[in-house]
């Protein structure tokens, strides 16, 4: 079958800035892909030049088997685009919004109406369907806007970020929200910083870095790729995590990850059953406070960090920052 | 195939994305009272203080003096309400608005030009405001209410004119409404040399050379002309026909110009 998105080479410059450097991915229909990456690795360029809202410098970004480059137009009628701030109009009901994007899409005025309908139904959101978007809680506007994207029933959804800003328990009800939209068929590139979204949601997660793909693959695949076991303990208190880190260091590969707040040593080893005893020999005969040790497959956390040098967002790292 | 065959919506055309995408500003404005009274007052204000506080100080020939000011009045009130434009503008763009009707199948002359008649509606009631206004502080039409309803159709052209204008430089000014407000002062200069408040054979030669032949003293003395027939034509130096025609001239130019170069940026990607 046609790939949903199939990206060869796509390069994108903004003066000395490159964001995207020769990025090639390829969209299976029945996937949900994530584009995974730090703050301006280029996702949201990537995004909008899928979206046809800027023409790659060079390379081939075909949707659905359009050419996005020569056929905007056509493109525009199979996608749906949710970007990274929410474009609903706040002076206006949520049917409203939807209506008006109907409207657009080139549907009739009967036709609008049922499209809105449909959509404030498969988004739980008939109760506040007719009251002023103004009035919406941060993650309500989110929803209508993922709901705006889906008004023209696109063969694949462009979410950039769909959660960023959002408090933890809006993020988890949006995430089911994607869920079900993904069980009734609708394909997706969604783009996060947050390693935890796209192994919620994704099928295929591609991390990208500096205007390329990195890696791909399945969750599992990732986790697999990266490889090392990591031992991973957890101390008494503060004090014993400098301690625990030097007793572990000679141990593994690499430096030890240490985080005082959460009181958690880690390490990347070898061989890991071996080095598991060896680190419980050595932290008792050192003395340090151990309230539980245990070995385990890596996160993507740690596949990112080993394939990128840099470390990913959590969610409970979030600053709030104003747009 | 398995899946349910969707079949890909087809497009909106100029008309409907120009309607569409008008009904949004002009809800926004309903629902935004405040919109709709300060752009209100403020054409009411101006009339006042330019009535009361510049006095009978202004050589205006045989005209009344409230019926020479009224027409300049109102013309740069319009100049100024176009600001509004470029705030909501640069604050839409801000807000990724333009990002989601550029990714839709819509024709995207309408993106802007949806904006532009739904501020020229607001442009018209803030000269209704205005007008009203004057005509309770003495203003009268001393030719026809044909000629008077044509003069507030002038004016109203030269101001949709003029949203074009701010609708560019919102757009130029990059997402920042900041910017896009201090843009507002920019009609000042123009409005200040124009016959709007004064005669321009009372200016310094240099100014007057400029003053004459600007689009804002054009519009003036097309509504001045249309509203007050003979004393205002002789004051002018030129007929109602005349000046009307020359300022629907200017008003075409300056949207074609800014237009052109408004929907030349909304389109580029
Ligand atoms: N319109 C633009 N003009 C100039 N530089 C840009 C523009 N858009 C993005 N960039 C730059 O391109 C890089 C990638 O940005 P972006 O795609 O927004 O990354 P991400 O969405 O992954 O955070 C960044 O360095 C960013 O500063
Ligand atoms: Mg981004």
């Amino acid at each position: 079958m046609t790939p949903t998105i199939e990206a060869v080479g796509v390069r994108k410059r903004f003066g000395e800035v490159t964001a995207l450097d020769g990025l090639d991915i390829v969209a299976e229909p029945g996937q949900v892909v994530a584009l995974l990456g730090p703050n301006g690795a280029g996702k949201t360029t990537f995004v909008r030049a899928v979206a046809t809202l800027l023409r790659p410098d060079s390379g081939a970004l075909r949707v659905a088997g359009v050419d996005a480059v020569a056929d905007p137009r056509r493109v525009r009628r199979l996608i749906g685009l949710a970007g990274q701030f929410a474009a609903v109009e706040g002076a206006m009901t949520g049917r409203e919004n939807l209506d008006m994007v109907a409207r657009l899409f080139g549907l009739d005025r009967r036709a609008a109406r049922a499209a809105a309908d449909r959509v404030l139904r498969q988004l739980g959101l008939e109760e506040h369907g007719d009251r002023l978007v103004r009035t919406y809680s941060g993650g309500l506007r989110r929803r209508l806007d993922l709901g705006a994207s889906l008004v023209g029933t696109p063969r694949v959804l462009l979410l950039d970020e769909p959660t960023t800003g959002l408090d933890p328990r809006s993020r988890i009800e949006l995430w089911s929200v994607i869920r079900e939209l993904v069980e009734q068929g609708t394909d997706m590139l969604l783009t996060t910083q947050y390693l935890n979204e796209a192994d919620e949601l994704a099928d295929l997660i591609a991390i990208v870095d500096r205007g390329r793909v990195v890696a791909a693959g399945s969750p599992r695949e990732l986790k697999a790729r990266a490889g090392r076991d990591v031992v991973e303990v957890h101390v008494h208190d503060r004090e014993s995590v400098a301690a625990a880190a030097r007793v572990l260091a000679p141990l593994g590969v690499g430096e030890p990850r240490a985080d005082a707040a959460t009181r958690l040593v880690s390490i990347a080893v070898d061989s890991g059953s071996e080095r598991l005893l060896e680190s419980v020999r050595a932290l008792a005969e050192q003395e340090v406070a151990v309230e539980d040790i245990a070995l385990r497959r890596p996160t993507l956390d740690e596949v990112f960090l080993a394939l990128t040098g840099t470390s990913a967002a959590r969610p409970e790292d979030e600053k709030v920052t104003s747009p | 195939m398995t899946a349910a065959v969707v079949q890909a919506p087809p497009g909106a055309g100029v008309l409907s994305s120009l309607s569409a995408v008008a009904k949004r500003s002009l809800l926004k404005y309903r629902r935004t009272p405040q919109v709709l009274f300060v752009s209100a007052v403020q054409g009411v204000a101006f009339m006042l203080i330019f009535r009361y506080a510049f006095g009978g100080a202004i050589e205006s020939g045989t005209l009344s003096y409230v019926d020479y000011l009224v027409p300049g009045v109102a013309t740069a009130g319009v100049l100024f309400s176009g600001g509004v434009s470029a705030v909501g503008i640069a604050e839409d763009a801000g807000q990724g608005l333009y990002d989601r009707l550029k990714s839709l199948p819509m024709a995207h002359t309408a993106i802007l030009g949806g904006r532009v008649l739904a501020d020229t509606v607001l442009v018209a009631w803030c000269l209704l405001a205005a007008t009203l206004t004057a005509f309770l502080i003495g203003f009268r039409v001393h030719t026809n209410f044909f000629a008077g309803l044509a003069a507030f159709g002038v004016v109203v052209l030269f101001g949709m004119a003029f949203v074009w204008v701010f609708v560019a430089l919102g757009l130029l000014s990059a997402a920042n409404p900041q910017a896009a407000q201090g843009l507002g002062f920019l009609v000042l200069p123009l409005s200040f040399a124009s016959s709007a408040y004064v005669p321009v054979h009372t200016m310094p030669d240099w100014l007057r050379a400029i003053a004459e032949h600007q689009p804002v003293t054009v519009a003036v003395n097309a509504a001045r002309t249309l509203t007050q027939g003979a004393p205002a034509e002789a004051l002018a130096g030129g007929t109602a026909g005349h000046f009307t025609l020359l300022a629907v001239l200017w008003s075409i130019g300056i949207s074609v110009v800014f237009g052109g170069i408004a929907v030349a940026r909304i389109r580029k990607r």
